[in-house]
């Protein structure tokens, strides 16, 4: 299946993929940065939308028209966390009022897939539409479901697919508590060099518009993904050995691979033993000391590779490692959270 | 204008997430729904909660709505008869 156009929103700027520019944030908390939603949506619908649906709506809409595409005939969205701000509104008004008095916008809105809804009724399709909220492998769960939906079924020509999360105040604070953010504050450009538990967690969203058949517009071309939810670390080189073989490739074959190192020293030697063993030899991407970590994340690490492979070129922020290639035909995504949900997708030049 | 026509500009703004409007935007006789400010049905619960938690005032007839609803001035007129706070 074909990614035709993409847009993302994190905490970096809109060009953040090309640009060679490196925004330093400090906090362990990222807020995505605001875009002109009211060029997109109406003053009236807007009020009602929490972050998550402004940013799922502008990139998803951003994302067709790079496409040239108005509708899609599947809507497929990935969110490990829902819309949490207005289920945190719904639940203080809960306390507030003593369970009366609950006015319905908040409670509306705060069901995992008011993302998905939203997109569809801003669109106006009425095909397949789907939430996968599965922790950090919410949008890999989307990517294979876009692969089953147009393998079984021939009227789907046109999936749009991505991801999205936002923090809200109480319900993010919460992650402090057993370590999945840094107890210290911490610079983002001292994340992967710490040696501390936890990471900076952030929102974002990333959407990709895709399509059964190669287009003139298409970006890349996504071979194949996988999901295991369970990998020891001493086990991780074998089973990405495993996934590459499935479509007759080695390691050695990758011209990148996007890793998503988070500066949780617990976990990030599922990474390091990557980096030290069958990708050695092969160029290393990072970019979660930009965006930080949330469980969509990992759809900002595709478009990553989307940009890399339409581009041909790396901004230097993203390198790892001191390896080049002459050309980016083949990029390997590899992502996991606490060392669970690991995540594989594989995307080849067009 | 008095300070309940002000009070529940106030609170509509407030309530209903009417981004970048002030009070002197919404005039006293012009109608919340439809043409007028463009107010939907999820507004209307929204509003039916407001009149309960600050004013104490409990719709029990949900046709009444829609002549209290119509304006400003309506619902201002039914909140100084009817409240109970």
């Amino acid at each position: 299946m074909y990614i035709n156009g993409m847009s993302n929103i994190s905490a970096q700027p809109d060009d953040f993929l090309t640009s060679a520019e490196i925004i330093d944030i400090q906090g362990n908390i990222l807020s995505a940065v605001v875009r002109p939603y009211r060029e997109l949506i109406k003053p009236m619908l807007l009020r009602r939308m929490s972050k998550a649906v402004k940013m799922g709506i502008y990139t998803a809409v951003k994302s067709l028209s790079r496409s040239g595409l108005e509708c899609p005939d599947a809507i497929l969205v990935g969110t490990g966390q829902g819309c949490m701000q207005d289920t945190e509104k719904f639940m203080q008004q809960i306390e507030e009022s003593k369970e009366q008095l609950l006015t319905p916008t908040s409670f509306i809105q705060s069901t995992h897939n008011t993302v998905s809804g939203q997109i569809a009724l801003f669109l106006k399709c009425n095909g397949y539409n789907m939430t996968y909220t599965q922790n950090s492998v919410s949008f890999e769960s989307c990517l294979l479901d876009a692969q089953m939906q147009l393998e079984l079924d021939e009227d789907i020509q046109n999936v749009l697919i991505g991801a999205v999360d936002e923090t809200s105040e109480k319900f993010t604070g919460f992650q402090k508590l057993d370590g999945q953010i840094k107890a210290e504050t911490i610079l983002n450009k001292e994340l992967f060099p710490s040696s501390s538990p936890g990471s900076i967690i952030s929102e974002s969203a990333a959407f990709f518009s895709i399509s059964r058949e190669k287009t003139p517009r298409s970006l890349a071309n996504c071979v194949g993904s996988k999901i295991i939810n369970e990998i020891q670390s001493s086990e991780i080189e074998e089973k990405v050995v495993e996934f590459l073989s499935e479509f007759d490739l080695k390691p050695e074959q990758m011209d990148a691979v996007v890793l998503g190192n988070n500066g949780d020293h617990r976990f990030d030697d599922y990474y390091q033993i990557l980096q030290q063993g069958i990708f050695n030899n092969i160029l290393q991407l990072n970019y979660k000391s930009l965006t930080g970590e949330n469980n969509s994340i990992s759809a900002i690490g595709c478009a990553l590779a989307v940009s890399v492979l339409q581009h041909q070129k790396i901004p230097k922020k993203f390198r790892a490692n001191s390896k080049s290639a002459s050309k980016f035909r083949r990029i390997l995504i590899y992502n996991q959270y606490l060392g669970r949900n690991h995540g594989f997708i594989l995307l080849e030049r067009p | 204008m008095s300070d309940l026509h002000t009070e529940l500009k106030e609170s509509i703004i407030e309530q209903l997430n009417l981004e970048d409007m002030q009070p002197a935007d919404i005039e006293n006789n012009e109608a919340l729904f439809g043409d007028g400010l463009g107010l939907d049905s999820i507004d209307a619960l929204e509003l039916i909660v407001l009149l309960e938690k600050d004013y104490g005032i409990k719709l029990t007839d949900p046709n009444q709505g829609k002549q209290i609803f119509n304006s400003i001035n309506t619902m201002a007129d039914f909140i100084e008869k009817h409240r109970t706070k």
